[in-house]
């Protein structure tokens, strides 16, 4: 089964610490627990979105500044 | 030429207000939203509403261009920015005017004077106005900024000419640590803005927040006296109130007078205020900023006073000139607001939007709750905390307390957690009640106090 990782919060997704920096992860990118996977903006309040398992990105769902609701998968993982 | 059609080009508490504002005058209005915004209180009060995109204000309220073709679209001939997004953008203001179209607020080139830091001090300075004792403009070089800070003396705070929101901001104690602080501080700013230079700042240790409202109709300038906002969170105000606590009669109109005098500089026109450092100690004040826009706590000036900013904003920018001379400005009593968020103040004041599933909302005399919320709404997490604000009035500031913790007591905000308990622990605090407070007073407050607030 596709290990899923939620968002915590619902919010604006963000898959940068900032706009002039990389990604912090990419697809094909191996994800250690802890692992920061991007940001999730809630009320003007940056929260970061941490892997809880471990594996291979696979597929991220939501785009960089996309509106995310609470429980949503965010990325899979392999 | 007068209004008849307004956009709206904000959201939330704000954009109600100035709704009601162009009601009572006989003006349309036209609200631009989000599509997270489509249930807002605002777009159902308003005459029309109008669409202009996703949640990310980037791509709405902050989008231009959607908001001039909103305009064009609907017919309006008027727009209000509100606070925050686009209401102190130059650009925004000319494109308005440029559209054929009234900015209620100032003209371009006065905000853009006054948002630029260093261009607003050099202008303060030439009205006369008192600054932060510091450098008057950008330092040159190490031998001069050693001189300067030697001259005003330490500690120092060393700013990017460039910067805002605290960034690029050292403290230097000492020559030893400015010659280390100055080369990190101008690589830093030059990261940060493309620009590494740097002006200095005295620290002025236990200031107060103290500011002026003041009126203009781009001839003349009024001020409608001060409110004091030193009960700040991370630079931001939770708690505001008028008059101060603390300004003697001699050093208000000291105050009021300078704040006059740079906007009648400027031209200025609308509604705007003037924050200063007010040393009580000394009875020293130092102008730091000038908002050009309408300001959260304005309710409070309007207490006191009797005058309504927004109407008044509305009216000067269509030409008018201001409908109340200075002598016939009056402040009555005491007037208090504070600031009711969707934050949790158990949990370090987290963020927590959700839906409102009951709401009682406080009434009776001297007491004004300007919200956006109605039972069953969803306060969407992509726009900031502020869920209302509760205002009273009383003839005294003690009475006007009493008001305020009857008036929190009557508040019941279901479904979500707010800063109700806060401040009903502010306004039981013997420091807040003798108004002993300055800007750096609440943070450590809330570490040793923290049990008292729930969610």
């Amino acid at each position: 089964m596709a290990k899923h990782i939620l968002s915590p919060l619902p919010g604006t997704f963000y898959r940068k610490p900032a706009p002039d920096t990389p990604n912090y992860k990419e697809v094909g990118d191996s994800v250690v627990v802890g692992d920061v996977l991007g940001l999730i903006e809630v009320m003007k309040s940056f929260n970061e979105v941490k892997a809880d398992q471990a594996g291979k990105i696979v597929e991220f769902f939501a785009d960089n500044e996309e509106p995310v609701m609470a429980g949503q998968p965010l990325v899979e993982l392999a | 030429m007068t209004v008849k059609k307004l956009l709206i080009a904000n959201r939330g508490e704000i954009a109600v207000r100035v709704i009601r504002a162009a009601q009572e005058l006989g003006i349309k209005t036209v609200q631009v939203h989000s599509i997270a915004d489509t249930d807002s209180l605002a777009v159902r009060m308003a005459d029309e509403a109008v669409n202009i995109g996703p949640p990310h204000a980037a791509k709405s309220y902050l989008n231009i261009g959607a908001i001039l073709d909103a305009a064009k679209q609907s017919g309006a001939d008027a727009v209000h920015p509100g606070y925050g997004f686009l209401a102190e953008n130059a650009n925004f203001a000319d494109a308005v005017e440029a559209a054929g179209l009234i900015f209620v607020g100032p003209k371009g080139d006065a905000i853009r004077t006054m948002g630029d830091k260093v261009a607003a001090r050099v202008a303060a300075l030439k009205a006369g106005v008192p600054c932060v004792p510091g450098s008057d403009g950008r330092v040159a070089n190490h031998d001069e900024a050693k001189k300067i800070a030697t001259a005003i003396g330490f500690p120092v705070m060393i700013k990017a000419a460039a910067g805002g929101g605290g960034r690029g901001i050292r403290i230097a104690q000492n020559v030893v640590e400015l010659e280390t602080m100055m080369p990190q501080a101008s690589a830093e700013a030059q990261a940060a803005f493309g620009d590494g230079g740097l002006y200095l700042e005295k620290v002025i240790e236990r200031a107060r927040h103290i500011e002026v409202q003041i009126l203009g109709d781009g001839k003349r300038a009024i001020h409608c006296f001060e409110r004091e906002c030193s009960l700040q969170r991370r630079r931001q105000k939770v708690w505001e109130e008028a008059p101060s606590p603390v300004l003697p009669q001699l050093i208000r109109e000291k105050l009021c007078a300078s704040a006059v005098a740079l906007a009648e500089a400027v031209n200025y026109r609308g509604a705007g205020t003037l924050e200063y450092l007010y040393d009580d100690q000394t009875q020293a004040f130092y102008f730091i900023e000038m908002n050009t826009r309408i300001q959260v706590e304005h309710p409070v000036t309007e207490m006191i006073t009797g005058i309504d900013l927004v109407r008044e904003m509305i009216l000067v920018t269509s030409g008018a000139p201001l409908s109340v001379a200075q002598k016939d400005v009056r402040m009555r009593g005491h007037a208090i607001e504070v600031r009711i968020n969707a934050e949790d103040p158990a949990k370090n004041f987290m963020p927590a939007p959700g839906t409102v599933t009951a709401l009682t909302v406080p009434g009776g005399p001297g007491t004004r709750f300007d919200t956006m919320l109605y039972q069953g709404y969803q306060v969407p997490p992509f726009y900031d905390s502020l869920l209302g604000k509760l205002v009273v009035w009383d003839t005294s500031r003690e009475a006007a307390m009493n008001r305020m913790i009857r008036a929190l007591n009557e508040l019941h905000v279901v479904g979500l957690p707010t800063t109700k308990s806060l401040h009903l622990a502010l306004a039981a605090d013997p420091e807040v009640r003798a108004g002993a407070f300055h800007t750096r007073w609440l943070e450590p407050w809330l570490e040793q106090n923290l049990h008292k607030l729930n969610s």
